[in-house]
């Protein structure tokens, strides 16, 4: 989901002040804290691995939300927002909300009445172990290799902006983390999670706030982006009819149908780095208002990410360029607009909340990926694998161990991708691979009871070789693309849309066709499982405001008139 | 158990009142070069006050033993 990958322009865009200093320390200060004060309520696995299910909704779903606005997240859509326009908004609109408001009212009753501990979990009570395995272990690889990828991106990150030393990055941030989480689970993730979605707020929203009074408010911003790119900078949908008349070189049926239907599904509803925050919820109206306390926020991130982007193409002298040409140029990169724009507007003092909000973003994206990795590990492979015996004290200990290994292989990935930087590129599309056809597999198990376990493993296995098989076919023959995204014409970011389309058609026709094929399983074993065969709770007898409903329906009619108004 | 919201407030007001304290320096001894865009506005003075003024909400709201 992050389009920042290569970053080779070793440059140093700002100087930070003694008391900028003092306020990284501060937030390294309090995070270890939080961990050191969370220690003593993680002793049993309720509370180490799904963080007692005791979260209120708003706890649950700014965490939600924050495990995915990582740094790289930040400074790469930052970045896409100045190559491509406010085109960049649709993967926090319409590939964002709509997805967030399905788990909230279709999936998460499920998940939540399920009590399950993982997606990999749901996955076993719906197909059977087959399906766990390859979903758990698919997902604990990746999502370790991941955390290894963005902790290397993000140390050259540092590097570039503040001039540290990679090794430095790497080892504080990484042991950070793995000392709050090792100490705190679950819990510690969450709360510094939350404590990082304030940060970025307060250190983020001076850039537009200030960028709009030079730009001279949005009217004139617009009128400054048509003479110095194009007008189609600022339309979401009206360059969307053709692959050519618009910046990202894709059309509208790959946003709505690609992004919109598909991949963000697959990400909000199935990554299990995400709802895991949501399983933690302390009941079922929190479960299902918590996503959509997410969403809400969710619509006003473009105001710090895509609109300081916006204004870089405004009012900064320079034109930035692509990574490959400042590596060679030394000027600055698309990816470097957000710090770029930092510097420009924030003296002492603010400058050190700004990267703070850069750091906090970073660790807590990893504490995620650490936390969700050593749930499936425990809870999905060492428990049901490797030893099925021991005790809830056994687990816990697994789990903090586990933590600590997570934390080494990130690192050891990280320099792994410092000695061959194409690797983050191949892991970086190995994740997305998965994503799609696992919203096929736990869509369908949801939804239609006729699915059968051989049907259920058989179409993930299917979509995602198909997914792996168009990613290679377009790496090794280019002219490829013409066949997977439709068009000649289209961009990475189009490719995915089309690739993650086609793998969960792929996955859900499989489904479909060896389920019929096959025996069907008892409604018995379904109970609880799957629509029809189940009493969905009730959110209780609360007021119309109280009603995850109600404030769904807020929520879509914002999202639709802000579409509306940025057509 | 303590509130996240009450470590919010003090990681808030912190912040805040070091910006604050770094942007009233900045209007005493204004810096001979100033790099800073719109730098007449002395952001860090009025967004210091403001995260100080939240954060000092929260730590008083979410104090530890009071029922939020």
């Amino acid at each position: 989901m992050t389009p920042l990958l290569a970053l080779n322009v070793p440059a140093r865009l700002v100087h930070l002040s003694p008391v900028d200093i003092v306020i990284v320390v501060f937030y390294f200060v309090l995070v270890l804290s939080i961990g050191w004060y969370l220690k003593g309520r993680a002793n049993t696995g309720e509370d180490f691995f799904m963080a007692g299910r005791e979260m209120t909704a708003w706890v649950a779903g700014l965490s939600f939300l924050s495990a995915n606005l990582g740094a790289l997240e930040l400074m790469g859509w930052a970045g896409s927002a100045y190559q491509y326009g406010i085109l960049a908004t649709h993967w926090y609109w319409i590939g964002a909300i709509p997805a967030m408001l399905f788990l909230a009212l279709v999936m998460m009753p499920f998940y939540y009445i399920s009590k399950t501990h993982s997606v990999p979990g749901y996955l076993k009570l719906r197909f059977g172990e087959p399906s766990r395995a390859l979903s758990a272990v698919s997902f604990a690889f990746m999502t370790v290799l991941m955390s290894g990828v963005n902790m290397f991106a993000m140390a050259k990150v540092m590097q570039i902006v503040l001039g540290w030393d990679i090794n430095f990055s790497i080892w504080v941030s990484s042991l950070t983390v793995a000392i709050y989480v090792t100490l705190g689970g679950l819990r510690s993730a969450i709360f510094n999670e939350v404590l990082q979605f304030f940060l970025i707020w307060a250190g983020a929203l001076l850039i537009p706030i200030l960028g709009l009074y030079e730009a001279g408010g949005w009217t004139n911003l617009k009128l400054q982006i048509a003479h110095r790119a194009s007008e189609q900078y600022v339309h979401l949908w009206s360059g969307l009819g053709s692959f050519t008349t618009n910046p990202m070189g894709i059309h509208w049926t790959g946003i709505v149908f690609g992004l919109g239907a598909i991949i963000s599904m697959g990400y909000w509803t199935t990554d299990f780095l995400v709802v895991q925050r949501i399983l933690a919820a302390k009941d079922i109206r929190s479960a299902e208002m918590a996503p959509i306390i997410g969403a809400g926020f969710k619509m006003m991130v473009p105001f710090i990410v895509i609109l300081p982007g916006l204004l870089g193409l405004a009012v900064l002298p320079e034109k930035l360029v692509p990574e490959s040409v400042a590596a060679i140029t030394g000027g600055h990169s698309y990816n470097d607009v957000l710090p770029l724009m930092l510097a420009r507007y924030c003296g002492p003092g603010l400058l050190g909340l700004g990267v703070t909000a850069l750091i906090a973003g970073f660790m807590s994206g990893m504490a995620g990926n650490v936390s969700a990795f050593t749930t499936v590990w425990t809870y999905d492979i060492y428990r049901p694998l490797i030893n099925s015996k021991g005790s809830d004290h056994h687990y816990v200990n697994m789990g903090r161990w586990t933590t600590i290994v997570g934390v080494l292989i990130s690192v050891g990935t990280a320099y792994l991708v410092m000695q061959f930087a194409s690797i983050m590129d191949y892991v970086q599309a190995l994740f997305s691979f998965f994503i799609a056809p696992l919203f096929g597999t736990v869509v369908l198990g949801m939804l239609w009871k006729r699915a059968t376990g051989w049907g259920g493993f058989l179409g993930l296995l299917c979509g995602t070789l198909s997914s792996i098989g168009m990613w290679a076919w377009v790496k090794f023959d280019p002219s490829a693309l013409r066949y997977v995204a439709l068009s000649p014409h289209a961009k990475a970011l189009a490719q995915d849309m089309y690739q993650a389309l086609w793998s969960f058609l792929v996955c859900v026709v499989v489904t479909v066709a060896v389920s019929l094929a096959t025996e069907p399983m008892s409604d018995t074993a379904l109970k609880g499982l799957v629509y029809g065969l189940t009493d969905v709770p009730s959110v209780g007898d609360v007021p119309l405001y109280q009603k995850p409903l109600f404030w769904a329906a807020i929520v879509t009619v914002v999202f639709i008139a802000l579409n509306i108004v940025f057509w | 158990m303590i509130s996240i919201w009450f470590f919010i407030g003090i990681s808030l007001a912190v912040n805040g009142a070091l910006i604050l304290a770094a942007g009233i320096y900045e209007l005493i001894y204004p810096p001979m070069n100033a790099t800073v865009v719109l730098f007449n506005l002395h952001a860090g003075v009025w967004w210091g006050a403001v995260l100080l003024l939240i954060g000092l909400l929260y730590c008083f709201k979410f104090a530890p033993g009071k029922s939020a």
